[in-house]
């Protein structure tokens, strides 16, 4: 199953778990069922259209993804805080 | 005691003391974020605090205990439903409602929030979510902002609310039926001509209601100081007398029904104050006449801005007291309404709103 890496606050109320085995074929979809396991993380990575949130970056394998890029089995979804702020 | 909530830039500051002797910071919350707005329920002493998160999106959290013991939790149902195709952006403001367990948030795009238990869950309401208009509603330099909500002392079914820039909403049903409140309201920033569709672009910064004459109300305006006298159906404009009819916040002694606290500023083209003095206006007879009061603030130099929920009172009559904060992070206070003042704290992160408690 991929694997989504979390960071920094999203940990909490993961239960301070960094890494989460999902099931999924895009990365919306292993957003969303982390978003079901966990109903208290829930419009903090995906706002209500289901779009990643605009200071959100996500990463697949180490490359740029987005809602759509597709994930395998094995594969590492690094969820982390942009490099954003004042 | 008084107890100061002060939302700031970088994290919520709790803050007591009394304005003769001074206060001191008690606890920071939320640190490193925006915190848009804080209050506390004075039926349940439950306080809570509107984040917006630059990563993580906009949230509502409420403890019994804000001390510092106390372990913030968040809220359900603060967002917008799917199919609206946007996304909640801001909570701006948190008001008690006159029911058992009844609370409004509003927020932006132009959404008021209802929560019937303490505020532990939020719902939308529908009535107002569902305006034909709503489509057409414009925001604010600050956004689309639902930012006063209005109760009738005793009677839960009446409610009015204020969004930038899409005017004044009025209910007398709980919510379940709006209708606009903005006779009178001149929109000078518009074209004379301009259609009754543009000209319900009402940019309303801030609305309170009189306690103890529930159907008059005072109104800091894009341009222009208004009061109602019919609970928010017409407006008369009373800004004569001012520096300037600009300003964002709005305050009232509850113990006077014509009396009315205005920060101006220059203008919206130069968002500070008049000459570089800290000054607050006070009427007692209704707008007909002001008066600065500004003793022992900076009276030279000094080209702050305050924010449209950086002021707040506590107290009523000659036992008022007043609190605002600037985008400076100087926070003032008065604690004779208005007639001396005295700097509350000094070198905070830029204050969003004031809350006194």
């Amino acid at each position: 199953m991929p694997v989504v890496c979390v960071h920094g606050p999203l940990r909490k109320p993961l239960g301070d778990r960094p890494e989460h085995e999902l099931t999924g074929d895009t990365v919306a979809e292993l957003l969303r069922g982390l978003e079901r396991k966990h109903p208290g993380i829930s419009g903090w990575i995906l706002d209500e259209r289901g779009l990643i949130r605009r200071h959100i970056n996500v990463f697949v394998n180490g490359e740029r993804g987005n809602e759509d890029t597709a994930v395998r089995p094995g594969d590492r979804v690094e969820v982390l805080p942009a490099i954003t702020g004042g | 005691m008084t107890e100061l909530l002060v939302g700031t830039k970088k994290g919520l500051f709790l803050l007591d003391g009394q304005p003769e002797s001074g206060f001191e910071i008690k606890t920071r919350a939320f640190a490193g974020e925006p915190v848009d707005f804080a209050t506390r329920d004075p039926r349940t002493g439950r306080a809570f605090a509107t984040v917006t998160s630059p990563f993580y999106g906009p949230k509502i959290f409420y403890t019994d205990d804000p001390s510092g013991a106390g372990e913030w939790q968040q809220s359900d149902g603060v967002s917008l439903p799917e199919d609206e195709g946007k996304a909640l952006e801001r909570i701006w403001v948190i008001t008690p409602g006159e029911a058992e367990g009844t609370l409004y948030a509003g927020g932006d795009p132009g959404v008021l929030f209802e929560s019937r238990d303490g505020g532990a869950t939020w719902q939308i309401n529908g009535g107002l979510g569902e305006q034909p208009s709503r489509k057409d509603w414009q925001p604010g330099g600050g956004g689309l902002c639902l930012h006063s909500i209005s109760t009738w002392p005793g009677d839960p079914d009446r409610l009015a609310v204020a969004i930038s820039a899409a005017g004044m909403w009025l209910t007398e049903d709980g919510g379940r039926s709006w209708r606009r409140g903005n006779q009178g309201l001149n929109a000078g920033y518009l074209p004379e001509d301009a259609s009754e569709e543009v000209m319900n672009a009402r940019c309303v910064h801030h609305v309170e209601r009189s306690p103890s004459r529930p159907e008059r109300m005072f109104m800091q305006f894009h341009g222009g100081v208004y009061r109602s006298d019919d609970a928010g159906e017409s407006w008369t404009a009373i800004g004569d007398g001012l520096p300037s009819d600009f300003g964002f916040p709005l305050a009232l002694d509850p113990a006077d029904s014509d009396s009315a606290y205005v920060i101006p500023l220059v203008a919206d083209m130069d968002r500070v104050m008049p000459e570089g003095r800290v000054r607050v206006y006070e009427t007692r007879d209704g707008g007909s006449t002001w008066a600065p009061r500004g003793d022992g603030l900076p009276a030279e130099n000094a080209y702050l801005t305050v924010l449209r929920q950086a002021f707040n009172r506590t107290g009523e009559g000659e036992s008022l007291q007043l609190y605002f904060g600037a985008t400076s992070g100087e926070l003032f206070g008065s604690g004779d309404a208005g007639a001396t003042w005295s700097t509350v704290a000094e070198r905070l992160p830029p204050v969003y709103s004031v809350v006194a408690r």
